[in-house]
């Protein structure tokens, strides 16, 4: 049942360019994003990390003009292949975005609900044991369980964070994108987050995008330095930041820009 | 003090008179219509007002009440027809309307919200009245809900983009399709707008009047039949405040508070409606 705690899955870009338009906001990055890890992609803003993120799960292609070149191989499959259906896809990997956005009209339990119900009707029982197997991963079933039924954005900010996290594992997807998950958040949040990404690299293959250096170096097992669309370095997370090298990266994790 | 910031403090409470007293002027217009209305309207309604139908001319007593239940007729066969059509036009307009027949739609709808009404009632009457040779009620209405559509079509559209992106790509990324996050997602955040506006949309076609003179013309008599004239406030009011009798006259007025009443009570409610939208429990 749970395919996703016991198989090697496999997820990797090969040669994998982001257009908007005309301009290039990855350009050929070949990534390879081992299983049960948690990889974060670093960079200045405006470096393309984002996109990368997007990429992955195929919501780059939602904005207007926008085309990717290359290829995003999961399980060996590339996601960009013409039989592939990207809605099907992104039922496999969650994604949790930089500002919390939980469904205002649905109550805590429909929101963590709502990727569960897209895959169709579940008897009550099993519902009621995914949210709240889902709300415990995410850490926040202790803060809910008593009022599962009121608004969602009643939450505070971290919490609402959370319950995103929540929303996002409930399907059991394979992959967790997390796209700057705690850059609206407070120091005790943040700290909440990056506990969780601990716990549930577990379950899942995790990519962080993150600005926040400190945050990478605690959280992943691999990093990866992005400038101006290009994978500048990749390597293990505490060698990346002791001794990176390329000069680049050095500069960039010693503060000298970006 | 300086001169100069004492002529700045002047100025600036000047202007502040300035616009509330501007305001009061526009609030003013309404006071003195209810008032008016009240005082002129309110001695003539009883409990006959409401339940008879008009006694004919000459004779006393009598009362509205096949224009009141005709006005609900006609106006919520005009929402039954309009609201559908106007709200799907609205959310066509604000989910996938970046084409080019998106920005025609948009131009026809604000082109017809500026078409006088009466000439809406002059399509409705050639296209309906004169292939089935009779008035109708049901004419009336279709005259009402295409003043409607545009109206709907372009508010659900605002209340649809105020919606946040961020919603709707969170949809996605859960696997959500395409229609499913405008429907489950995106339609529900706004509900609430799309609520107010077509309460709006009624309250605003419920006092019209030129759509229906040759559409669904009037009727003296009680009738629930769509397919037969059909009497409502505002022709009513039409008829006897043009008549010659001080009789006509009083439950003209009378008629106008009642229409007046209607159309504040569904302002309200839109009211209410919005002040749900926020922290809504479900």
């Amino acid at each position: 049942m749970v395919a996703s705690a016991n198989t090697r899955l496999r997820l990797e870009t090969v040669r994998l360019t982001a257009l908007f338009g005309q301009l290039r906001a990855v350009r050929d990055v070949s990534l390879l994003f081992p299983a049960h890890t948690v990889t974060a992609i670093i960079g200045p803003s405006g470096c393309g990390k984002s996109t990368l993120l997007r990429c992955l799960n195929r919501m780059h292609e939602l904005t207007p003009g926008a085309s990717v070149v290359g290829a995003v191989l999961l399980d060996n499959v590339n996601v960009y292949a013409r039989e592939v259906n990207p809605i099907e896809l992104r039922r496999r990997i969650g994604m949790v975005f930089q500002r919390p956005t939980p469904f205002p009209t649905m109550s805590i339990y429909d929101n963590v609900a709502a990727g569960l119900r897209v895959n169709g009707k579940r008897p009550r029982r099993e519902m009621d044991d995914a949210v709240e197997r889902a709300l415990q991963q995410a850490a926040l079933w202790d803060d809910v369980k008593d009022r599962l039924r009121t608004s969602a954005i009643a939450l505070s900010g971290g919490q609402q964070q959370r319950l995103c996290i929540a929303r996002a594992v409930a399907p059991q997807p394979e992959i967790l994108l997390l796209d700057e998950p705690t850059a609206s958040l407070d120091p005790a949040g943040t700290q909440h987050i990056e506990e969780l990404c601990h716990a549930l690299k577990r379950l899942y293959t995790i990519v962080i995008v993150t600005h926040n250096l400190q945050q990478a170096a605690r959280v992943s097992d691999y990093t990866a330095f992005m400038y101006l669309g290009n994978l500048v370095e990749v390597g293990r997370t505490d060698e990346m930041f002791m001794k990176p090298k390329v000069e680049q990266t050095e500069a960039y994790i010693t503060g000298r820009f970006g | 003090m300086s001169a100069r910031a004492v002529r700045r403090q002047l100025v600036s409470r000047a202007m502040t008179a300035l616009v509330v007293v501007l305001s009061l002027i526009a609030v003013l217009a309404l006071v003195l219509i209810l008032g008016d209305l009240m005082v002129k309207g309110a001695s003539s309604i009883d409990w006959a007002f409401f339940t008879k139908s008009p006694v004919p001319a000459g004779q006393s007593g009598g009362g509205v009440a096949n224009a009141i239940v005709g006005t609900a007729i006609i106006v919520g066969l005009a929402a039954l027809i309009g609201v559908p059509i106007g709200v799907g036009a609205g959310m066509y307009l604000a989910e996938y309307g970046t084409g080019r027949l998106g920005f025609a739609v948009r131009f026809i709808a604000d082109v017809l919200n500026g078409t006088p009404s009466i000439v809406v009632g002059i399509v409705a009457w050639t296209f309906i009245v004169k292939p089935t040779h009779r008035f109708s009620a049901l004419a009336g209405s279709v005259a009402l809900a295409i003043l409607m559509i545009p109206m709907l079509a372009r508010t659900t559209e605002e209340m649809v983009r105020l919606v946040p992106n961020s919603l709707r790509e969170a949809a996605l990324a859960l696997g959500y399709a395409r229609w499913r996050t405008s429907l489950k997602v995106v339609a529900r955040t706004a509900l609430g707008g799309i609520v107010t506006g077509c309460l709006i949309g009624i309250a605003r076609v419920a006092g019209e009047t030129a759509p229906l003179l040759f559409t669904a013309l009037g009727n003296l008599n009680f009738s629930l039949s769509v397919t037969q004239p059909m009497q409502t406030l505002s022709l009513q009011i039409y008829v006897y405040a043009t008549g010659p009798f001080d009789d006509w006259h009083r439950l003209a007025w009378a008629s106008a508070l009642v229409l007046m009443g209607l159309v504040l009570v569904i302002s309200l409610t839109a009211r209410w409606v919005t002040r749900q939208r926020y922290g809504r429990i479900r």
